[in-house]
């Protein structure tokens, strides 16, 4: 069997040797790591005790999300009058971080998804980690609007459940469109992410060495083998999730954006605002996968895994979705000009001049249009303290976008008597820091109990797995219609 | 089938020493006639499924089915109560086709929720899982599946199977630590 290529002869370049590759790419794995290392490497974050570190970060995380958690308890128990909403402003943070939060998700499903759909194979590497980001974040969105509703006990009211008190629910309203879809969002997303975690789950019960990790592994991996004939279903279950998730997405933060533009505001009442919302989600959520893979990269050694092209990679779409925001940003203000509307022209030059200046100058101009256009520069791409920076910087810009929109919106009313600002109170301010805490000690409880990379398909990019690389035909020796060339 | 000692026999079990090694030998046994076996990897081989000659996945079928529940369950929902029974009045806003658009949010969202729960079950179902004990986990070298081995399992109640001309095949296909698999 000497013309069988042994892994080592892939490795080692000489079975496609004879082979021209005038597109040969760069490599996605570097230092031709092989299979076993990606496991070892991977499933030794897990399998090893806790470092210092990761205890010393989860107590503060950890306190901030008890103390969050304490808030809003005390918000549900004491009644919304704890928040600063008064009149005119009768939504400000707690609808500016239901959509912050949501926003982040997306771009989970962006890499999981869509990048699927688009066979971007440098997805593998951060598709896990941003999968989960996307569920915590959901988490963390669904409590705001969860609790703004003041009586939470009644929040059964918002499913479609026979009764005799003679309710239903109004379909055609967007706040309900809102409640469907972020609930399908979140099974979806959790299906999806449970399904790719398979495989993974299977490599860590089979090298599981105590009895307790064994059986709970064992119960998660459903008994996983690797089996070709069930890779088969699995991967078409996984492409048609990825195929649903993908205008799924889409439809979620368009579905947000209709809580608003359905509105008459001005400055809510546009059509512009399910593709701006979606671009601004992508936008902050890249910024949010990035601010959480820097450092696990760094502190975990992936940088052999997530590497330089990938980081690249992400600061292009994070130019790509921040230039669509800042065109969205500047067509808002042609046509508030062009409408000839009063109200509309008043509130642009109140966005830019009025009590919340700061916040568009800061908030918007600075970090979400002009921060990313470093990431025209391919040295900016790859200095990780400039990348880091940018992506702080798109972090707090959106929040302040999501901010300026609905407090904006609401804070000058049509006639100056009902003019008015918002003012946060504690229970505000420490309910949205909670949320950060709940957010990062989800993310850290992940890191520490689940593989953190999808080890299955990570491995799909090595060369070695390609087994048609020594095959006279190239790369593609299958044709469209699933038959091989003679 | 039994082992001298009185174990059953699951099948016979061979390692390939790489992804490309694996695809040959399905080709081999594929064309040998055989129909009870498979191979096992720690990621989808491309090109797997033809190398088996086993065709498309029926599982979107399922997808499908379950995406029209969803939808007619949406309709059910929206249309019954709230354009039937209930009417619904908010903002004054009146009942008619003009209005129907309103209520597609809700549909698609429920078509891409049912067709997902379909996908998760059907991928479970049609591959027989949950299944916390099979017979190949018997073989200790087995754990390399899910890291970095390559195996290959010609079932014992495949009609065409015999130890002799199973292991002769395995072994011409380049199968190292070729083994009986015990059911048991």
């Amino acid at each position: 069997m000497d013309q069988i290529p042994t892994t080592r002869d892939v490795i080692e370049g000489a079975a496609g040797g004879s082979l021209d590759r005038p597109l040969q790419r760069a490599p996605l794995v570097l230092n031709r790591r092989n299979f076993s290392w990606i496991t070892e490497r991977i499933s030794g974050v897990v399998e090893q005790p806790a470092p210092r570190w990761w205890w010393v970060c989860f107590t503060i995380t950890g306190s901030i999300a008890m103390f969050g958690l304490f808030c809003l308890g005390y918000q549900i128990s004491t009644g919304v009058g704890t928040w600063g909403l008064n009149h005119p402003v009768g939504w400000a943070w707690d609808i500016t971080n239901f959509v912050f939060w949501i926003g982040i998700g997306h771009a989970g499903t962006l890499i999981s998804a869509i990048l699927y759909l688009l066979r971007q194979r440098w997805r593998t590497s951060i598709n896990r980690s941003a999968e989960a980001m996307t569920l915590f974040a959901v988490m963390c969105a669904a409590i705001f609007p969860g609790v703004h509703v003041g009586r939470v006990w009644m929040a059964w009211y918002l499913a479609p459940l026979p009764n005799n008190y003679g309710i239903w629910q109004n379909f055609r309203s967007p706040l309900m469109w809102d409640v469907f879809a972020v609930s399908t969002y979140f099974t979806v997303s959790v299906l999806f992410w449970y399904t790719g975690l398979i495989p993974d789950l299977a490599t860590l019960r089979d090298r599981a060495t105590t009895k307790i990790k064994k059986f709970l592994l064992g119960v998660f991996a459903c008994g996983w083998r690797g089996s070709n004939r069930n890779w088969r279903h699995y991967e078409m279950a996984y492409l048609l999730l990825a195929g649903l998730s993908t205008p799924l997405v889409l439809s979620v933060h368009s579905v947000v954006s209709f809580d608003f533009a359905t509105s008459i505001l001005p400055t809510w009442h546009t059509t512009i605002f399910p593709p701006y919302f979606v671009a601004g989600a992508i936008f902050g959520g890249f910024a949010m996968v990035l601010t959480l893979l820097i450092p696990a990269r760094a502190i975990f050694k992936l940088h052999d895994i997530i590497t330089p092209q990938h980081i690249d990679k992400m600061a292009k779409i994070i130019l790509l979705t921040g230039s669509f925001v800042s065109y969205a940003y500047t067509m808002e203000f042609f046509v508030a000009w062009y409408s000839g509307n009063a109200y509309e022209r008043f509130a642009f030059w109140n966005r830019v001049l009025g009590p919340y200046w700061w916040y568009w100058w800061v908030g918007m101009l600075f970090c979400n249009a002009l921060s990313p256009q470093l990431f025209w520069f391919r040295w900016c791409r790859r200095n990780i303290l400039v990348v880091y920076f940018v992506c702080m910087c798109v972090n707090a810009g959106m929040w302040f976008e999501r901010f300026i929109i609905i407090v904006g919106g609401l804070h000058r009313d049509f006639i100056p008597s009902s003019w008015g600002l918002f003012i946060p109170t504690w229970v505000d301010i420490w309910t949205f820091i909670g949320t950060l805490g709940i957010f990062t000690s989800l993310f850290l409880l992940f890191v520490r109990f689940l593989p953190m990379i999808a080890m299955s398909e990570v491995k799909i990019v090595l060369p070695e797995a390609d087994v048609h690389a020594h095959s006279p035909n190239g790369h593609h020796p299958v044709q469209a219609g699933g038959m091989e060339r003679a | 089938m039994k082992t001298p000692y009185g174990h059953e026999v699951y099948g016979i079990a061979a390692e390939y020493p790489s992804a490309a090694a694996l695809y040959e030998a399905a080709k081999m046994v594929r064309d040998a006639g055989f129909k009870r076996w498979d191979v096992h990897s720690p990621f989808p081989i491309h090109g797997m499924d033809d190398a088996m000659g086993l065709g498309k996945s029926w599982l979107s079928a399922v997808v499908l089915c379950g995406g029209i529940s969803g939808l007619l369950t949406a309709i059910l929902v929206e249309f019954g109560p709230t354009w039937g029974l209930y009417r619904l009045i908010v903002h004054g806003k009146p009942w008619d086709w003009q209005t129907v658009p309103a209520l597609f949010p809700i549909m698609f969202e429920l078509t891409v929720l049912f067709s997902a729960f379909a996908a998760f079950f059907a991928v479970l179902i049609m591959n027989g899982l949950p299944r916390p004990h099979h017979p190949i986990f018997n073989w200790e070298r087995f754990r390399r599946a899910t890291n970095d081995g390559f195996f290959l399992v010609i079932e014992a109640r495949d009609p065409r199977f015999t130890e002799l001309e199973a292991h002769e095949l395995l072994e011409r296909s380049g199968g190292l630590h070729i083994t009986i698999v015990h059911e048991d």
